[in-house]
């Protein structure tokens, strides 16, 4: 049924309609609108049976969805940023005993300092947890993305993230298709677990394992995510047989088959990127983007078939890895290891910072001109930077860069000094 | 409600004499039927109050649950010495998550039993002093307050055994862990406000809350009986021995446990709903002393000199828990407590 609705409304009624068991819920800003929903549903009766928890921290929400899990019910938790990273202990533990939890993460900024605004930093932390990572370019792709996230966990016993991104697409209201029940039911499978704690079957969950065979269940785990190279495309493949719409899958190409220049981006970007690309192929320039729908796990293969014909790849990411620069380049690297393509990282989009069309013709225009060096920090207000070097160097007592910065640019906290 | 003592035998104890007793009122340890919920052969250290605190609760709830249990398990020594795989001993389905987090486990399994209808099989949750009172406090908190139908089973030895014997919130004043060595002006753990985990469970006002030791595996077992008939979030704290830990022979471990209880060290009680509703009354007083000097964990305060003042604040808390708790009843006083009672 077509809806005008905001995404978070339809991501809750698209989970509603997976029939989950428990639903285990912390807020966070941009999170809090799902797990609204679903309470709602939940106390109304409407999903049912089922036991939303009320806890009292991430790190008990993705608890409670690991003992409920184990019991052998469908679980859901959603969270972001700060929450994200004060469940990764139990994020670990529960992809370590391959329990096929879902999860929504409304992808925000991470702190200090703290910013509740769109970018991928909370997620891109998790890369290594042994979670699935899918992410999803639109509200449409949100709610089917769901849906195939449920089967893509239980058919391989490991948890999935779905990484949409905060406000950008959460509060967005826009017109999107919500499956029927029926379909859903007919697409999704009763949870049949691997393991179950039964008292008429006891089992022992999570013994101690030393170096004996830490490694193989490492491996095992590792394997199996490797597995859902498979899996993906063919739960997407059913999706679109059953919805009669293609949504979800490893990589997305956009005019890129015979493309000089590739952007590669994940998530809600990827549309105003698309936007510029069109406007750039209508003055015949070679441009296409290739957008990264699963990032865990790493599509090496076939992101590798989908660049290897280009000059240079730009890729345009929402995360930075302090230390290094960019996360999903360093496996873009990775995966056109050998090839004569030269590979550019943008970094855009920080703690909410719109990324704008004209930003990005200018960073397309520098790449295919061979301007691009390094790490490239999209739309940096390098006086800002350099003006709080300037008071770095000046006295040792120069107090807390975030709070000198916003002074500077007059928001908030400016005074008389 | 704690089991009906029998005075005709051992004194305050059912270690004892179970062929005295007519066959409903045994022990379920003593039973052939028993659950051995955790079997032989795991890796404890000899006279681990732990595991043996940990087979009576278990064995208790699995009789009164006809064996339809599921347990979660905090790390520590309990879930370590218990499972290094293959060899499991584990006779009921068991799962172990992380340290902190067995609390909220419970919850997610009572959870899942809830949608799927079942209400049959119950859940019991257990820790270490460790992954109860510190770093499992949120997720335990946060279990009392929804009243989740968890029964949770503290298993206090008073420091972080596994790794090694470190301080916990649970280790007491002047207690030698190794992070709170024996030197300086107050060797030992220092002298702060304590933390009484049962008491703040009784204060989230959930329907049952109990502390017991290893030296009364009878009340330890009626407790864990008791608690199973209850739903709603429960909690029991069970003082349990750690030789290791406490520098006390083997064989000493039920011995320092009743230490712990007569010299009003460990009050031993029940609540519900807020209210503590029954307490096990000291039947021979001692002093604090005979529990410090049995354990080299408070040798210190003996040697190489003796520091009175420290044996002193010892025996003021005792004494406040006996004032307290009523822990004593007047007529029931003996010499030795009179003694104490004028030494403090
Ligand atoms: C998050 C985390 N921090 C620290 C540890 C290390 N650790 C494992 S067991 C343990 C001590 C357990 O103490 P307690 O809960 O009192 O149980 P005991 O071993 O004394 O029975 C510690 C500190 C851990 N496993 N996880
Ligand atoms: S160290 Fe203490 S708690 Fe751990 S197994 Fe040994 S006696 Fe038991
Ligand atoms: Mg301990």
């Amino acid at each position: 049924m077509l809806e005008q609705i905001e995404g978070s409304q339809a991501v809750a009624r698209t989970v509603a309609m997976c029939r989950p068991e428990v639903i285990c819920a912390y807020p966070i800003s941009p999170q809090t609108h799902i797990v609204e929903g679903l309470s709602r549903l939940v106390k109304a009766g409407e999903l049912r049976p089922c036991e939303f928890v009320n806890v009292e921290s991430e790190y008990a929400a993705m608890s409670v969805a690991i003992g409920a899990s184990a019991t052998g019910a469908r679980s859901y938790t959603a969270t972001a940023s700060q929450g994200l990273l004060y469940m990764a202990e139990a994020l670990y533990n529960a992809s370590g005993l391959g329990l096929p939890i879902v999860m929504t993460v409304a992808n925000r900024a991470l702190g200090a300092p703290i910013n509740i605004w769109n970018d991928h930093s909370d997620s891109m932390s998790q890369r290594d947890s042994g979670w699935i990572q899918l992410y999803v370019e639109s509200n449409q792709e949100a709610v089917d993305v769901h849906l195939q996230a449920f089967r893509i966990a239980e058919t391989l016993s490991l948890p999935v993230m779905v990484c949409m991104d905060g406000f950008i697409l959460t509060h967005a209201v826009e017109r999107v298709e919500l499956p029927e029940p029926e379909q859903v039911d007919a697409f999704l499978p009763p949870y049949e677990p691997r393991q179950l704690l039964d008292p008429a079957e006891p089992m022992t969950i999570g013994a101690m394992v030393g170096p004996e065979a830490y490694t193989e269940v490492r491996y095992l785990a590792h394997y199996k995510q490797m597995q859902a190279l498979d899996v993906i495309p063919e739960v997407a493949a059913a999706f679109e047989q059953r919805f009669g719409r293609s949504s979800g899958g490893l990589l997305r190409s956009y005019r890129s088959d015979d493309a000089e220049t590739i952007v590669v981006a994940l998530g809600s970007v990827l549309g105003t990127i698309e936007d510029v690309i069109d406007e750039l192929r209508d003055q015949g320039v070679s441009i296409g983007a290739l957008g990264i729908r699963t990032f865990r796990p790493w599509p090496s293969e076939e992101v590798r078939s989908a660049l290897e014909h280009a000059k240079r790849v730009i890729v345009v990411e929402k995360a930075l890895s302090i230390g290094i620069g960019g996360i999903v380049s360093q496996n873009v690297h990775g995966a056109l290891e050998g090839t004569a393509v030269t590979i550019h990282t943008a970094i855009a989009g920080l703690g909410g910072r719109p990324i704008t069309k004209s930003s990005l013709r200018r960073l397309f225009a520098d790449g295919i001109a061979g301007e691009l060096t390094g790490t490239t920090f999209v739309d940096l207000d390098h006086s800002l930077v350099d003006g709080e070097s300037e008071r770095m160097m000046q006295t040792r007592r120069s107090g807390p860069h975030a709070e000198n910065m916003l002074r500077d640019v007059g928001i908030v906290g400016a005074g008389p000094v | 409600m704690t089991a009906t003592r029998l005075k005709y035998f051992q004194t305050g104890s059912f270690a004892a004499g179970n062929r005295l007793v007519n066959p409903e009122s045994r022990s379920v340890q003593s039973g052939a039927e028993r659950a051995n919920a955790i079997t032989c052969g795991h890796r404890a250290c000899q006279g681990c109050g732990e595991a043996l605190g940990a087979r009576y609760a278990l064995d208790a709830a699995m009789r009164a649950t006809g064996g339809d249990l599921i347990a979660a398990n905090a790390t520590g020594c309990l879930e370590v010495f218990s499972t290094p795989y293959p060899e499991s001993s584990w006779q009921l389905p068991w799962i172990h998550s992380l340290f902190g987090n067995a609390a909220a486990v419970s919850t997610g399994i009572a959870a899942a039993l809830r949608a799927k209808g079942n209400t049959h099989t119950r859940v019991v949750g257990q820790g270490g002093d460790g992954g109860t009172v510190d770093i499992g406090f949120a997720c335990l908190s946060g279990m009392f307050e929804r009243d989740d139908d968890v029964l949770f089973i503290c298993y206090d030895n008073e420091a972080y055994m596994n790794t090694g014997v470190q301080r916990s919130g649970a280790t007491p004043p002047a207690a030698f862990t190794t992070t709170t060595q024996a030197v300086g002006e107050e060797p030992g753990a220092p002298w702060g406000q304590g933390k009484s985990a049962p008491l703040i469970a009784l204060a989230h006002e959930i329907p049952y809350v109990a502390t017991a030791t290893i030296a009364d595996l009878r009340d330890l077992e009626a407790k864990v009986q008791r608690a199973m008939s209850i739903r709603g979030a429960r909690y029991i704290h069970v003082l349990v021995t750690c030789p290791l830990g406490w520098g006390t022979p083997s064989s000493d471990s039920l011995r320092v446990a009743r230490l712990a209880v007569e010299t009003g060290i460990f009050p031993v009680w029940e609540g519900a709903y807020g209210d503590v509703t029954a307490v096990t009354k000291i039947r021979h007083r001692l002093p604090v002393e005979d529990y410090l000097q049995a354990q080299t964990r408070f040798r210190h305060l003996f040697k190489p000199r003796r520091r009175d003042a420290l044996i002193e604040r010892v025996q003021a808390r005792a004494d406040r828990n006996i004032r307290r708790f009523g822990l004593i009843d007047p007529v029931e006083y003996d010499p030795v407590a009179l003694h104490v009672e004028g030494g403090s």
